[in-house]
């Protein structure tokens, strides 16, 4: 088949991370980038997060999402990054040399692109009532929380009267706030763990400034209405998450908001042979965020999913980076470093980078992780080799599963290691 | 004056109307519901059954091998999917291995071909994933996976398009029998015909009772599944079936046209036969069962659970018959409904040439479908396609590749479109993993945009089935 | 009467103690900037709102806008009601004044997208 066009770097995704990663790269030297964006605007899903906190720890001012994307948009417009926009990515397939991908478009067409390195960050996709198998009717008025948010803030409707979230991510969160502000009445948040899956700031700025109810340890059992959701009801459950029986509460209620976690979206890096972490859903990456697969690097919600953009951005740049270093040097990584992996405890639920190699590591790497339990006393974040020997341990006043955390890891101490396995722990 | 009038669009009636179409006739096929194969034929196992099960005293036992054949063949006439993938039925326990035997025996009678006992380790050489307790299987390869609701849909399609009229929101509460025609009042109209055929499926015993004696009592039999993500797609390649009890027909795990895995269905007698809710115990119970026979299936990649309500009935066969003068019951159709659904129509309608109808074919008729799948266009084709059909080169289903051309052109394809899921069952788009997440709002444009009606009266599904509820800063309230 | 309240300034979530009653003293903090997070929230809360608002001429419908500071949470409702009523033509450019000193705040309504006109 025909190669309509070459490019040095091809971005798959125009959100945050696409933005950052193609600028990084312009900024470190490539002249022939691409981004791919399937839908009409750059900004991908911070064009419908119209609320503000964005940006504090990168511009350290709080920006609401379009004006966090207008920032790095109006900076691209200043380079020869080319954009496609309304424009799908179909298929990516890996080669040695060169890494293809097939795009379509109603004006372009079906075309085959190649290139020398590619970046993913396509984002995530939320999860559905179905995935947490909700039972009961399968009436309309059932949305996930950034549908819904769509729907308000982009498309201009309303999508309910009377209003239950289940799940107290960041986005349930917002969006209790937003449909009481345009004239909803939220009846409560529901969530299955003991604790809240958003920010402090939105439990608070959200469901308590208009007395909306969180109840934790709670979720939805069933739905009830046959063309409209009608009620459901809300059980508490037992430290298993299962429902008990006589905790029933019943809401009439005409929509449900789900707020239950989200999926990094790698069916391409699937299909182009990406090996992907089942702890992350993303590609298993090394410190410079290329995967395993030569070529392919990762950053964004598509490698794992982040609580804060200023994160994704920041882990764009250095994807785009190293991206531009892959390409001006045909890859910049010895073949023959030490790599790492890095193993968790039962405490920890992933860690990215999963791999180090060594010898591409300058100074130091940053390791990005989650929790998986709240630490409310202080806490050691410990790595130990296989001789279980301590080689570097961080100091925490706190952790929170919501919180994506990181530590420095400086090379001095990777040299010194035994083995080629770093296990990271939480020791209290 | 109608010749004829098809109450109930579900595959029976559609099949009917279909094969009415050929001929001479002025026909009406009315619908409850705002859209054509809403019931059973929406929410069912999806398969072309082989026909080793039914016994062969029965019409279900006539039918199923020719039914099968004949579905085949239209596979191809109106452009719709199947897979050939064959059944195996599994054996868990040596009482088992009778129930098989018994199969084998039943499965020669009723004309099923190229049968084969396998052991346990044959079967799980063809499927390797089954569990290690399966003793042994009965192989019926001329057996299948079809997509029931576009079956349905092609035909209800095919036959409007050759001069059926179909009415929908047609809920029919009556039926006048006069000397030389039926009235049949719905709750906002009434139609003028000289014959009736009830294929109204769980109301067929209402339909029934309406102008002839009680004959048999439909007990709605709901059945919930699991629809797993394509990316478990290759746990099995085959239809699994375990033996059935006295009691169910046994929880299958099949592939799915869009290479999905299907898991159910349980079997509840229940009162109220719109209730399609499911519940979290039969689905407990659904997904222990399945891993008797596959042991590895993941429901975590669950992506949809539904649930169907069967017309099964005290009547121990389809309920087939001339109950009253000129009014034909194809009723109490139950599982293999599907798979005999074309015979069922050819023998109804031979039934009502007895009762005097004319059937004089028409000298155009088209009994064919083609419509255009993005996906199955070979790479190579598609820059050259999209050239010519621009449209064909903006994805709306992120999930399963489904285009703005495929979702206009069902649209188009002249039965009345309302929701956002009559759209999904024509094209496709929203059956993937994120459920119409991303693409249902598209979708919803596309459809005002095509049809005129205002996203707000756009549907999910069903009447009443509303999305959304106003503007936002709608101040003129 | 002492009030209980969450501390927002980091994920910890202090659960302050805040006494009108004794110049709005702080406890159960554990930093400095719980005490002074405490008593503005309890002297004088203030939020920014982010909203949308009705635009004409633009393929896009609705234009996103914020209060370039914060506002007394007690005019929440009341500067909702006037982002309700307005209608923008587009073009509009990111920081556009909507609304001066919205509400009699210090605070001005702003876009805060660019939105060329079709």
């Amino acid at each position: 088949m025909q190669i309509i066009k070459e490019y040095q770097l091809i971005i798959i995704g125009g959100g945050p991370a696409g933005l950052a990663a193609a600028l990084s790269a312009a900024q470190n030297g490539l002249s022939d980038i691409l981004i791919v964006e399937r839908d009409k605007y750059l900004g991908g899903i911070l064009n419908q997060c119209i609320h503000n906190g964005f940006g504090l720890h990168y511009f350290k001012e709080e920006l609401t999402g379009p004006e966090y994307s207008k920032r790095f948009i109006d900076l691209l417009s200043e380079t020869n990054v080319e954009v496609a926009l309304d424009t799908m990515a179909l298929n990516l397939e890996n080669s040695e040399e060169w890494r293809y991908l097939h795009v379509m478009s109603s004006f372009e067409g079906y075309r085959i692109l190649r290139s020398k390195a590619v970046i993913l960050a396509m984002g995530c996709r939320e999860r559905t009532r179905m995935n947490i198998q909700i039972p009961g009717t399968r009436a309309a008025g059932i949305f996930n929380a950034g549908q819904a948010q769509l729907y308000v803030n982009l498309e201009g409707y309303m999508v309910g009267k009377k209003v239950i979230i289940l799940g107290s991510g960041d986005v349930g969160l917002i969006m209790a706030r937003r449909m009481t502000l345009e004239g909803a009445e939220v009846v409560a948040c529901v969530e299955v763990m003991p604790y809240p899956g958003g920010l402090n700031r939105n439990i608070v700025q959200c469901l308590q400034d208009f007395n909306i109810p969180l109840y934790l340890s709670h979720t939805i059992t069933d739905i009830k209405g046959r063309n409209r959701v009608e009620q459901v009801t809300v059980q508490e459950v037992d430290q298993n998450g299962k429902p008990i029986a006589g905790t029933e509460k019943y809401y009439n209620v005409d929509t449900i908001l789900l707020s239950v976690g989200l999926i990094p979206e790698n069916e391409l890096s699937r299909e182009a042979g990406v090996p992907l972490d089942p702890r992350t859903s993303g590609p298993i990456v090394y410190e410079n965020k290329e995967t395993l697969a030569q070529g392919i690097f990762a950053c964004g919600n598509v490698l794992h999913v982040h609580d804060l953009v200023d994160f994704v951005t920041e882990e764009a740049e250095s994807a785009g980076q190293a991206a531009a270093c892959f390409v001006q040097s045909g890859g910049c990584v010895k073949q023959d470093s030490k790599i790492i992996s890095l193993k968790t405890d039962s405490n920890i639920g992933y860690t990215v980078p999963q791999q180090i190699r060594i010898d591409d590591v300058e100074k130091a790497v940053r390791v990005f992780f989650r929790v998986r339990k709240i630490f409310r006393e202080p806490s050691r974040i410990v790595f130990r080799d296989q001789l279980k020997s301590e080689i570097a341990s961080f100091k925490r006043p706190f952790m929170f599963p919501a919180e994506m955390e990181n530590v420095n890891l400086p090379r001095q101490l990777l040299e010194n290691i035994s083995g080629t396995e770093l296990t990271i722990s939480v020791e209290e | 004056m109608f010749d004829v009038i098809i109450i109930g669009a579900g595959i029976i009636g559609c099949a009917t109307a279909y094969q009415l179409s050929q001929f001479k006739l002025k026909v009406l096929l009315l619908d409850k519901e705002n859209d054509v194969s809403l019931g059973a034929s929406c929410a069912n196992t999806a398969i072309i059954h082989g026909g080793y099960d039914p016994d062969p005293a029965t019409l279900m036992g006539k039918y199923n091998v020719k039914g099968a054949k004949r579905c085949i063949e239209l596979v191809d006439a109106l452009d719709i999917k199947f897979k050939k993938s064959g059944t195996l039925i599994i054996a868990l326990a040596e009482n088992d291995l009778k129930t098989l035997d018994k199969y084998y025996n039943r499965g020669l009678l009723n004309g099923v071909e190229g049968m084969a006992m396998l052991d346990g380790e044959e079967a799980r050489k063809r499927e390797p994933n089954l569990s290690e307790a399966v003793i042994g299987a009965l192989w019926v390869p001329e057996s299948g996976v079809i997509n029931p609701w576009e079956f349905t849909i092609a035909m209800a399609e095919v036959a409007v398009r050759e001069g059926v009229k179909l009415e929908l929101n047609q809920k029919v509460v009556d039926i006048e029998k006069n000397t030389d025609h039926y009235l049949v009042k719905t709750e906002t109209n009434q139609f003028r015909t000289k014959y009736v055929v009830n294929a109204a499926g769980v109301y067929s015993d209402k339909i029934h009772n309406m102008v002839a004696e009680p004959a048999f009592t439909i007990k709605p039999t709901r059945g919930q599944y699991f629809l797993l993500d394509r990316s478990a797609g290759e746990t099995i390649k085959t239809i699994i079936f375990p033996c059935a009890t006295e009691f169910t027909k046994g929880i299958l795990v099949s592939p799915t046209i869009h290479d999905n895995i299907l898991v159910g269905p349980d079997a509840e007698v229940i009162s109220d036969p719109e209730d399609t809710s499911t519940t979290g115990e039969a689905l407990a119970f659904i997904a222990k069962q399945a891993r008797k026979s596959v042991p590895c299936l993941d429901f975590r990649n669950n992506i949809r659970n539904y649930s169907g309500i069967r017309a099964n009935s005290d009547y121990n066969d389809f309920f087939i018959k001339i109950s009253t003068p000129k009014f034909l019951d194809l009723a109490a159709i139950k599982s293999p409904g599907l798979t005999c659904a074309p015979i069922i129509a050819e023998e109804g309608i031979k039934l009502l040439a007895e009762e005097g109808l004319e059937l004089n074919k028409k000298a155009n008729w088209d009994g064919t479908r083609k419509i255009i799948r993005f996906k199955e266009i070979p790479k190579a084709e598609r820059a050259d396609f999209i050239e010519k059909n621009p449209e064909y080169g903006r994805i709306i289903c992120r999930c399963e590749h489904i285009t703005e051309g495929e979702i206009i052109a069902a649209i188009r394809r002249g039965l009345p479109i309302f929701s956002l899921d009559a759209v999904k069952r024509r094209a496709g788009s929203g059956l993937g993993r994120c459920q119409g997440g991303f693409c249902g709002p598209r979708v919803q444009e596309i459809i005002a945009r095509e049809t005129g009606i205002s996203p707000l009266d756009i549907l999910l599904n069903k009447t009443g089935s509303y999305i959304l509820v106003d503007r936002t800063k709608n101040t003129e309230k | 009467m002492v009030q209980e309240i969450i501390c927002i300034v980091c994920p910890r979530g202090c659960h302050l103690k805040v006494d009108p009653e004794n110049d709005y003293e702080v406890t159960g903090n554990a930093c400095p900037r719980g005490i002074s997070y405490g008593k503005a929230e309890l002297k004088n809360p203030t939020r920014v709102i982010t909203s949308t608002v009705k635009i004409k001429g633009a393929e896009l419908t609705r234009c996103p806008v914020k209060t370039d500071q914060a506002v007394p949470k007690t005019k929440m409702r009341e500067i909702m009601q006037l982002i309700n009523s307005v209608t923008l033509e587009a073009p509009v450019k990111t920081g556009d004044i909507i609304i001066e000193r919205i509400s009699d705040t210090e605070a001005n309504l702003v876009v805060c997208r660019d939105i060329t006109n079709c």
